[in-house]
């Protein structure tokens, strides 16, 4: 047999029919629907008279237009919003799906609940209305967003059209150095790649760096795949991502567990696999990095200054002269002088409780800058409840964080949390295209621990100096 | 799905590189349980100003560009989020066709999916359809699916690649669930080998 990669080895798995020139039929293990993009896919079902194929691996949660405010359980004033966290409950519950409402505990960002309920498995695929699907790739799952057409397709058939992409190995070699997380090690490649290196092909990340990485950390690598232009990313299952699974409500138990273990201990590429494209990048050299512009491959070392548009090529020049003219930003100021508005540290990409950890150890015992508006964001009600548990809670609250319940917040701006027009705002989150986080919000990315930093200093801040 | 075959009509040019799908369409938009009228709100923060006003500046707010039926734009069109509503907006709009030197993943699929046609052609042809496009209303492009040629308003031909089963559909108007049902079988068939291999899942 022919060496395979670990992505050549999820597609077999997952073939249920494959037509001569290339155009395959996949099988989705698991399908994870929010408010957003899931109503007209409902309402299409409705019109044709179908159901839903398989209810049981179809798993529905709001977050996206949710408030983040407590008094969301009982209303919420934007009646769009409502109306489409309406939609939800309803269509949950008329085709039988899973369902996590506000009011339970477990409501959270789809991408955070899917891993710490146990339904994302290794070697799975898992499919999501929503391009930060990429994040359940940590697993070794095959994961990836689809569009609301897509959605309606696998509800009515568990499956998916698609073709096979290409194999991309991103190889982050050696140990990273203190102050350096996940967060910038997946800007760092997006800094190198550019946001369209990965399209059309599936990453797999390696690598020393990757192996030594949380679960946590690996999905905030694996989420960040779709900015790099990524069908998906994917991290081989080891003996760290097994160790998370174990134990979860919907992970298998017994002999199940063992004839599972069995399975997922295969799911590795092979030794002489073939690789489309190899990118290897060094951890010692990563610096902790922030986004300068409005493309998440807009990324500079905290160390460095605004470019200069005129040292690009090609379209860039003029997108990065539109950027700075958005941004408000002059080429050559160091990038930690420029002073910051807001803070915002949630979203799918940070907002597990070992960012909430990372963030908390640089507030402990400072105050957030006279001025700025802070916000913390987590990411599951059950992450909430743990950090409240730990006593971070408290941390963010007494260094003057807004302590808020569990949604994608602040990172989209679909709910009440946005920033204003000019306001500038230091964020966890994955994306700082114009308007993203508001109209006229400037974003700059960047990790947890990076973000409390900004947050104590007021302007954007090498962590480095506080720890 | 509404079919594609061929097309002539004006283009409008968008220079620009990285055109994301919040800049497509904002998020205030994806609120709605339904699929049309959006192409009021498409490339809203660029199209109008914090007025509400249209911004004079913006392509589609130019004649003849307001009747655009084509768009001509940079490299990685569509990146971002997986919302359909960006496409839902073009077609909206009027837009059935968008030439590009690439586009992300999801925004391509979702184009088939609503019977927009994303050509890919390289970067120098896109520039010169670019130019062709900044002339306006005497220069109506021609886009034949069918023969796979874009002709420029010189007569240039521009032949361009497209997945054949995608082809097939929008040219047929297929609807893919329709399609993929005809293989139920073959879905019961996966789901009962997987019931024995892999009852974990």
């Amino acid at each position: 047999m022919s060496p395979k990669t670990l992505y050549d080895k999820i597609w077999d798995a997952h073939l249920v029919h494959e037509d001569a020139d290339g155009t395959a039929l996949i099988y989705i293990d698991r399908h994870l629907v929010h408010e957003v993009t899931s109503p007209q896919a409902f309402e299409g079902l409705r019109m044709a008279g179908r159901k839903v194929r398989a209810p049981e691996r179809t798993i529905a949660v709001p977050d996206h237009n949710v408030p983040t405010t407590p008094d969301r359980v009982d209303h919420i004033d934007d009646e769009q919003s409502r109306i489409q966290v309406e939609a939800l409950d309803r269509n949950a519950r008329d085709f039988g799906v899973t369902y996590y409402p506000v009011s339970d505990v477990r409501q959270g960002i789809v991408h955070i609940i899917g891993p710490e309920q146990g339904w994302t498995l290794p070697g799975m695929t898992v499919v999501c209305g929503d391009s930060h699907t990429s994040t359940h790739g940590a697993f070794g799952a095959l994961a990836h967003g689809i569009g609301t057409s897509e959605v309606e397709h696998v509800l009515a058939t568990q499956t998916l059209i698609t073709r096979k992409s290409k194999n991309m190995k991103v190889e982050v070699t050696g140990q990273l150095p203190p102050g350096v997380t996940a967060k910038d090690i997946t800007l760092a490649i997006i800094g190198r790649t550019g946001t369209a290196g990965g399209t059309g092909h599936v990453i797999e990340y390696c690598g020393e760096a990757i192996r030594s990485l949380s679960m946590e950390g690996r999905m905030t690598v694996c989420n960040m795949a779709i900015e790099g232009g990524a069908r998906a990313g994917l991290i081989a299952p080891d003996e760290t991502t097994f160790d998370y699974v174990k134990g979860r409500p919907h992970a298998p138990k017994g002999a199940q567990w063992e004839a599972a273990l069995a399975w997922w201990q295969t799911l590795r590429s092979d030794e002489d696999a073939h690789w489309d494209k190899i990118v290897t990048l060094d951890a010692s050299e990563i610096a902790p990095v922030v986004t300068w512009g409005t493309s998440p491959e807009d990324v500079l070392p905290i160390t460095g200054a605004v470019p200069d548009p005129e040292s690009f090529e090609g379209g860039k020049v003029e997108a990065a002269k539109r950027a700075l003219q958005y941004m408000g930003l002059e080429a050559g100021t160091p990038l930690d002088q420029i002073p910051i508005d807001a803070v915002f540290i949630g979203s799918c990409t940070n907002a597990r409780i070992e960012d909430l950890r990372a963030a908390a150890a640089i507030l402990k015992g400072r105050k957030v800058k006279e001025g700025v508006r802070a916000m913390v964001v987590p990411g599951s009600g059950l992450v909430r409840a743990q950090a409240e548990e730990e006593g971070i809670a408290d941390v963010f609250k007494e260094a003057g964080f807004d302590w808020r319940l569990a949604g994608c917040s602040m990172c989209l701006g679909m709910n009440p949390d946005q920033l204003s027009p000019g306001e500038r705002c230091a964020a966890t989150s994955n994306r700082n295209f114009e308007g993203r986080q508001g109209r006229g919000g400037r974003t700059h990315l960047m990790s947890p621990a990076m973000a409390a930093a900004a947050a104590v200093t007021g302007r954007l801040t090498d962590v480095r100096e506080l720890m | 799905m509404e079919k594609f075959d061929k097309l002539t009509a004006i283009a409008a040019p968008l220079p620009q590189i990285n055109v994301d799908t919040d800049m497509i369409i904002p998020k205030q938009y994806l609120k709605t349980i339904k699929r049309s009228g959006l192409g009021v709100a498409l490339f809203d923060e660029m199209r109008y100003g914090d007025d509400g006003r249209e911004n004079p500046d913006f392509v589609l707010n130019q004649e003849p560009w307001r009747d655009a039926e084509i768009l001509v734009t940079g490299a990685n069109f569509g990146c971002g989020s997986s919302r359909e509503h960006a496409p839902w907006a073009i077609k909206d709009f009027g837009i059935r066709c968008i030439i590009a030197p690439s586009y992300a993943d999801i925004f391509y699929n979702n184009c088939f999916k609503n019977g927009i046609l994303p050509v890919t052609l390289p970067q120098e042809q896109v520039d010169r359809l670019m130019e062709d496009a900044q002339q306006g209303g005497n220069a109506r492009i021609t886009v034949d699916l069918e023969n796979q040629v874009i002709v420029g308003a010189d007569g240039t031909e521009y032949r361009f690649e497209i997945d054949p089963f995608k082809k097939h559909c929008l040219l047929e108007g297929l609807d893919d669930i329709g399609l993929t049902l005809e293989r139920a079988s073959e879905i019961d068939a996966y789901e009962s080998r997987v019931a024995a291999e892999r009852p974990w899942v």
